[in-house]
């Protein structure tokens, strides 16, 4: 439980940040809440020569509402989980989060962070998914904007540069006819999950106009469900649309097993969360 | 000068005094203790389960700056390997225990090879990542049963198919019997799983030699110094005892653990006295994970005999018991005296025959886990029961019921070796634990709930367990093969001050156990509880003990302290003659004072009376000043504590998670000193038993890799996984001690895993199911349900 020796930087803005990482290059790891990396340096899986902790960068930090919402790459858990004027406008973000680790991982731990690193079985990365949501990243060349759907590419690897830094995430409010949720099966020990499913539904005339769900947990990358979101589009959204259109979830995705869930087992729940989640997203959506 | 007579503090529930020390971060742990010119240790582990250790090369290690040696096992052959101190009667002549670091050959995963020292401990591990081993990999085999099958890779030349030891207890021609005219009879292969007891704090120690008078002292987190130093010195380095010191600091939890004899005790003191500076090893958790023991591990045939209307008629087992690579301290007792003679549990059964074989494989050593063989007993008996009585169709309570010893069988002999139990009266227990789950109308509503689609379920555990460990003529060497007594020891000191300073044997780590003697010592000598010091874990300043663990420290160390105490109290009230010019028959000794019987106006009091005995200058004939008093209390019988515990859960059919809505706790300690500890200890031990029926499994994989090697892995409950626990008593004092205590450690532990396991069969009736292994993982259950 001893990390290899490292050089530690700290700088205080974006530009500072982003030299060190063209400076430093494959030897470099960002350092935010550090609750994926640390560890990983103490069990020696990740040894990077060099940390940038970006901490000190005060304008990563924070959640904006206006016409979208925009939450800087450093907010932590803690500050989504409580953030008043969240839960009017997405309250599927603290909802979710609420269930992640524990209390100390939700001080520490940061929604950047843990789209970078793209764990598997992130919480945050179904959500981010479901909620179609924007990521910002700078880089040299600046500023540019990735979709959830194009970020998460392989396990733990995502569509960021190596010199390219996340800066925020922005996502759309919800309103009148539209409704979100995440069901999580958290693992035992870790409190990951096994499977967790977030779900967006809109409902336009008393049909489902928009559907987007996604499982994070039971396979490498965390993905939408495609067949399931069409298969509820234009239908009624009620209990027997949720559990047709969710039949044959979870059957064709990659699905990875361990000694806690079997990769039938886990597909078997990809459909029981996948429900759930729908489930309460179209309850909410009615309002 | 006169004094208010004392407020008794036995039975009230008293916060526990080491408390605001240690939530403050103000103990001393291991890691805490620095010491100048200290060296620190990292390991070279084997990566294999089992393999010849063919080179090793520590020279770019030695390069590093700051790294002073590297040692390896064929260094240290002038030491000898660990002992191991309970043999059970029946291990011969292969025991095999492992040494400071391995030599030639590695027989579990995380095996220690090589040792690094270092000025700082980065330095250390960094370059133990520099020693290059080279291995020959050898078969593997980490399941006990299929380790004594023909063809099964073979650990140790002197140990054929791998076993250890065949050990048997019980009748095994009248069991037969029994099974041969039975009108029912019950067979299920029963897995109790391994477990790894995952203290918050881990393990280490610490030595420093010195050489000017070739003494050591050792801090090491452990749960018995005493016994420490004369295995290390005895038996591994061959130096007089009086050469060793073991200082346990502050001990963040054992569960057992933290008993054994372990490595890095030997290697620190082997290095220590070679470089002549002080070395620390501390093991991380991944370190603990691998290489500090194990708990649990047995595979078993159970059957069970009996009649149609519920009477039980015979038991036979048959247990396969991995031990591991190497037998760790107490080993081979803990699947056969702990369990075997115990396993009839809370009922009259006629006849019954247990057969344990006690086997070697390529994983972490095995030794006692809170609770250590009597959870494995009550589990296999109390899923036994409950698995007859659906097969005869008669309500688990009752086959409970009808099968109890009666208060009037104690002493109790349950033909299976077991001393007997002391005291008890079962049906009291379980009609309080079915009274508070309101067992008739769950019963309803568990019908009920049935018809909407909702499965709910109920689980009774009657359990007895064995504390108070031993009588040493029974549990030693002719008898059960443990290797020395098992007596405990303390001392009392009332100084001239008045104040009061207790030295146990036994120590705390994390029982609380300063709080509940100085109870006890404040009450007997009528001295305010403040002036009560209870002082413990160096072996230079306490008496000979053998330790905390076996729920013993109350019922064999309190009552060596109640025994200092009559003995302190006998010679202040013959001072207390000579002081009042009385006849010592005509003294009473009561509420810390001495006075003449129906004169209580003039009393003295105690600290007068230590005042006079320390001062000495008026003492009577041939008395020695000072109020000092030395017991050593070898307990007649063990104490056989019970109780009944109650679970209800519900089951999410569509996933298999299980909801644990309610449990209820009935248990029956004897007299309790200190309620609010008892409860504190019970819940701990629930959420342990818990742990084991719900999440917690250790997993080695074919090749011995620990899967379940992190807490990422291995499920230890959170406060949100832990049920809310409904605590109520009967009491039964112990007739075997004078303070009428049976023990409360484990008891939590060995009553709780059957329980939640009952219930959640008891839930999953409806879909056929009899029996589960455990953990009730969802996966299991959901599988239960769905696959036919």
């Amino acid at each position: 439980m001893i990390p290899s020796a490292f050089a530690y930087f700290a700088p205080t803005s974006v530009a500072e940040a982003i030299s060190l990482l063209e400076q430093y290059g494959d030897e470099a790891k960002i350092l935010a809440g550090g609750h994926s990396l640390i560890p990983a340096m103490k069990l020696r899986l990740a040894a990077p020569s060099v940390l940038i902790d970006i901490t000190k960068i005060a304008e990563l930090r924070g959640v904006v509402i206006n016409g979208s919402i925009n939450i800087g790459a450093l907010t932590t858990w803690h500050t989504i989980e409580y953030h008043d004027g969240l839960k009017g406008v997405c309250g599927v973000l603290p909802e979710a989060v609420a269930q992640i680790g524990d209390i100390q991982v939700r001080n520490r731990g940061t929604l950047g962070g843990a789209l970078a690193h793209a764990d598997p079985s992130a919480d945050a990365t179904a959500v981010v998914l479901a909620l179609d949501a924007q990521i910002r990243t700078h880089g040299p060349g600046g500023e540019r904007t990735i979709a959830a759907s194009d970020f998460f590419t392989d396990m733990l690897s995502t569509a960021l540069e190596p010199n390219e830094l996340i800066t925020a995430v922005i996502c759309n409010k919800l309103g009148a006819g539209e409704g979100a949720a995440y069901a999580k099966f958290p693992h035992p020990a870790s409190r990951y999950a096994i499977v967790g499913a977030a779900a967006y539904v809109k409902l336009s005339g008393g049909k489902v106009s928009a559907c987007r769900v996604a499982i994070t947990g039971a396979g490498p990358v965390p993905t939408r469900q495609a067949e399931t979101e069409q298969a509820l589009l234009n239908s009624d959204g009620s209990d027997e649309a949720v559990a047709k259109a969710t039949e044959e979830s979870g059957t064709t995705m990659d699905v990875l097993g361990d000694i806690h869930a079997s990769e039938d087992y886990r597909r078997a729940m990809v459909k029981v969360y996948t429900k759930r989640a729908l489930t309460t997203a179209l309850a909410r959506a009615r309002g | 000068m006169t004094t208010e007579i004392k407020e008794r503090i036995v039975g009230r529930s008293i916060k526990r005094r080491e408390d605001p020390k240690l939530i403050t971060g103000k103990g001393s742990y291991i890691d805490d203790i620095k010491l100048a010119g200290m060296l620190h240790v990292a390991l070279v582990r084997s990566p294999y389960a089992h393999a010849t250790i063919t080179s090793i090369d520590a020279s770019a290690a030695l390069a590093v700056p700051g790294v002073v040696a590297v040692f390896i096992g064929n260094d240290m052959l002038d030491i000898n390997p660990l002992p191991c101190a309970w043999a059970a009667g029946r291990v011969k002549n292969n025991l095999n225990t492992p040494r400071a670091l391995a030599v030639g050959t590695v027989r579990h995963v995380g095996e220690a090879v090589a040792m690094v020292l270092a000025e700082d401990r980065y330095i250390a591990r960094d370059a133990a990542d520099l020693v290059e081993v080279e291995y020959a990999a050898l078969p593997v085999v980490v399941d006990a049963k299929k380790a004594t099958e023909p063809g099964a890779p073979q650990l140790h030349e002197n140990a054929p198919n791998n076993i250890v030891m065949e050990w048997d207890c019980g009748d095994k021609a009248k069991t037969d019997a029994a099974f041969a005219s039975a009108e029912v009879t019950i067979a299920e292969p029963i897995i109790n799983q391994r477990l790894i007891p995952t203290p918050m704090e881990t393990r280490g120690s610490i030595t420093r030699y010195d050489e000017a008078t070739g003494e050591f002292t050792v801090w090491m987190t452990s749960q018995a110094p005493h016994v420490m130093r004369l295995l290390l010195t005895a038996f591994v380095f061959g130096i007089p005892e009086t050469k060793l010191r073991c200082i346990s600091p502050n001990i963040g939890g054992g569960f057992g653990q933290k008993i054994f004899c372990y490595n890095d005790m030997a290697f620190t003191m082997w290095a220590a006295r070679k470089l002549g500076r002080p070395v620390k090893f501390v093991e991380d958790r991944s370190e603990n994970y691998k290489a500090s023991t194990h708990g649990r591990d047995h595979i078993t045939d159970a059957e069970l005999a009996g009649t149609k209307d519920g009477t039980i008629t015979g038991l036979r087992v048959k247990t396969y018991a991995n031990l591991g690579g190497y037998l760790s301290t107490i080993a081979p007792g803990i699947p056969t005296t702990l369990y075997g003679r115990i396993l009839s549990g809370v009922y009259k059964i006629p006849a019954a025959y247990c057969h344990v074989t006690g086997v070697y494989t390529n994983t972490a050593m095995v030794d006692a886990y809170r609770g250590a063989g009597r959870p494995e007993a009550s589990y296999l008996i109390e899923r036994m029961i409950d698995r007859y009585a659906a097969e005869i169709g008669l309500d688990p309570a009752d086959v409970r019921r009808k099968n109890f010893i009666q208060p009037e069988d104690f002493p109790y002999d349950n033909g299976l070796g077991m001393l007997p139990y002391d005291s008890g009266n079962y049906e009291p227990a379980l009609d309080k634990a079915l009274a508070i789950a309101g067992y008739a109308d769950f019963r309803k509503a568990q019908a009920e709930a049935r018809q909407n689609g909702r499965y709910l379920g109920l689980g009774i555990s009657s359990y007895v367990e064995v504390c108070g460990v031993a009588p040493s003529a029974w549990v030693g060497l002719a008898g059960e093969g443990w290797g020395a007594g098992l007596f405990e020891s303390a001392n009392v000191r009332v100084h001239l001050t008045g104040k009061v300073a207790v030295t146990t044997g036994s120590l705390p780590h994390g029982q609380g156990l300063e709080t509940t003697f100085a109870q006890v010592v404040s009450d007997e000598l009528g001295v305010p509880y403040d002036d009560v010091e209870i002082q413990w874990g160096d072996t230079q300043g306490t008496p000979f003990g053998y330790g905390t663990y076996g729920s013993r420290s109350l019922t064999v160390g309190g009552t060596a302290i109640k025994k200092s105490l009559d003995k302190i109290k006998e010679k202040a009230k013959k001072l207390a003659a000579h002081m009042l010019e009385a006849n010592e028959a005509d003294i009473v000794f009561e509420d810390g004072k001495a006075y003449v019987k129906g004169s209580p106006d003039k009393a003295k009091t105690l600290g007068e009376i230590a005042l006079q005995a320390s001062l000495a200058y008026s003492l009577p004939a041939g008395m020695e000043p000072f109020l000092d008093e030395t017991s050593y209390y070898d307990p007649p019988n063990c104490t056989f504590p019970f109780g009944t515990h109650i679970s209800i859960v519900e089951v999410d059919t569509e996933t298999g998670r299980i909801d644990l809505k309610r449990y209820i706790a009935v248990d029956d300690c004897g007299n309790q000193i200190n309620p609010l500890i008892v409860q504190g200890q019970i819940h701990g031990g629930i959420v342990q038993g818990v742990a084991q029926a719900l999440y917690e499994r250790a997993v080695y994989d074919e090749d011995g890799q620990l899967l379940s090697g992190t807490l990422m892995d291995y499920a230890i409950p959170t406060a949100e996984m832990s049920p809310h626990i409904e605590t109520d008593h009967t009491v039964t004092p112990s007739p075997v001690n004078p303070l009428g205590v049976k023990g409360a450690g484990e008891a939590g532990t060995i009553a709780s895993a059957q329980c939640v396991m009952n219930a959640v069969i008891d839930a999953l009736a409806p879909f056929g199911v009899k029996h589960m292994q455990m953990p009730a993982s969802p996966e299991r259950v959901w599988k239960a349900i769905h696959q036919k």
